[in-house]
């Protein structure tokens, strides 16, 4: 058994990043390359919601007193968030501070390799001993399904397309790939969970999403980038500069109207 | 109380089942929650009786409103001490939507899904207007994150096609 705030904990750390992504994907709305990717990014945005939804619900139902899952998504700050630091990057890519205009390759290799690791992941929590948590898992399974067969039409488009397109997706593959790392690095709170029975040992994931990955980046001639040390922290609370401009804009109307109902 | 046991109770469990049933989904009013899978069970919990409905997509913007209709629906016919609860397992199929549905739904102008996800969501529909299986897709997402849109190439209009999930 794990104590309930470890248990709380890690189910806030699930729903953290389909959280922090779907914000991202919903910065594209309105502004797509074309309408039907412009459907597209708010869809997959909308089901990335839903599952954060979903599982801030259950976090909220275990801690108990005034948990909601507004709270956990309005009212946490930068240090309590623990969603993957690739997410929060700014769709303009890793180098950009946030500045330049949205690069459609770098949102959707990103959304490939979260979907796959998605994919990867739900497959696993299905079995969960949680079994809201597997009732979860079984749902969001079906639409990361989805949503890696949309990264990954555009991802073989785009690398195996115009000698700009693949630069781009080159690019992009290049600066996203070590923030994977810390998808595969465990620390305490996975190796509690994973050894009761409520997650996934997440090291176990790297070697089904790598052959996912390099099959995809070939069959897209795109090269798969050297391995690299490189260990970000956005799920131990440590995170980038762009986290907070992203809660700033999010969490803006909760908070300036903190009974508001909608 | 065991509702098998009670005819009364029973017959009332059959009256909120049809209620329930029967109300349109608000995104595609040609068929029913029943049609759809949505109303899962009707049951006696606690000693009164309790609604079970089942989200479709996570992010479903209709599930809100779907268990808000339903809550107004119990509350008009005389229900109101009728509970309604999401429930998630087993997830949503659209292997769940019937025979009949899957006939309103082609009426309708939206091709019926050809089976789960499961079994290969690339299966291509066939046009619901002409029958043709000589399709295109246009857009992996159509007028509902459900639909994906789609053109027939042999009577050239274009159709909504109820995704497998």
């Amino acid at each position: 058994m794990i104590p309930r705030e470890r248990h709380v904990e890690y189910l806030l750390r699930l729903a953290d990043s389909p959280l922090v992504l779907s914000h991202r994907l919903s910065e594209w709305c309105g502004h797509g390359p074309v309408l039907e990717e412009d459907l597209a990014l708010a869809n997959i945005a909308l089901d990335l919601l839903g599952q954060a939804r979903l599982l801030y619900q259950h976090a909220a139902a275990l801690a108990g007193g005034d948990a909601s899952e507004d709270r956990y998504a309005y009212f946490r700050g930068v240090p309590e968030f623990r969603n993957f630091t690739m997410l929060e990057l700014p769709n303009s890519g890793v180098a950009s501070a946030g500045a330049a205009d949205p690069d459609y390759a770098f949102t959707i290799v990103r959304n490939a390799m979260y979907s796959a690791w998605a994919l990867e992941l739900w497959e696993r929590l299905s079995r969960s001993a949680d079994a809201g948590l597997a009732a979860i898992a079984a749902k969001s399974l079906k639409e990361a399904r989805y949503h890696l067969e949309h990264a990954s039409d555009w991802t073989i488009r785009f690398g195996d397309g115009t000698d700009a397109s693949h630069a781009r997706a080159q690019r992009a593959l290049d600066s996203l790939a070590p923030y994977a790392n810390e998808w595969f690095a465990a620390d305490a709170l996975d190796d509690e969970a994973a050894a009761s029975g409520l997650g996934v040992d997440c090291a176990a994931l790297r070697g089904p999403w790598l052959v996912r990955m390099r099959a995809l980046a070939e069959e897209a001639t795109l090269r798969w980038p050297e391995d690299s040390a490189f260990l970000s922290t956005g799920k131990r609370g440590l995170h980038g500069e762009h986290l907070g401009y992203l809660l700033a804009e999010m969490q803006s109307l909760a908070r300036a109207h903190p009974e508001a109902t909608w | 109380m065991n509702a098998m046991a009670d005819p009364a109770a029973a017959a009332r469990l059959e009256t909120i089942r049809a209620i329930v049933g029967a109300i349109p989904d608000p995104e595609i009013p040609v068929v029913t929650l029943a049609d759809l899978g949505i109303l899962r069970d009707v049951l006696i919990d606690d000693g009164a009786p309790l609604v079970l409905l089942t989200p479709t997509y996570s992010g479903c913007p209709a599930t809100e409103a779907i268990a808000a209709q339903a809550r107004e629906a119990l509350d008009a016919a005389g229900f109101a001490d009728a509970r309604v609860r999401t429930v998630l397992a087993p997830a949503w199929s659209t292997d769940w939507i019937g025979e009949d549905a899957r006939r309103k739904l082609r009426d309708f102008g939206i091709a019926p899904p050809a089976c789960s996800a499961a079994c290969g969501a690339r299966t291509p529909p066939a046009c619901p207007r002409c029958g043709s299986g000589e399709v295109e897709q246009v857009s992996r997402w159509g007028s509902t994150p459900c639909k994906a849109h789609y053109r027939c190439l042999a009577c050239r209009e274009p159709f909504d096609y109820f995704k497998p999930y």
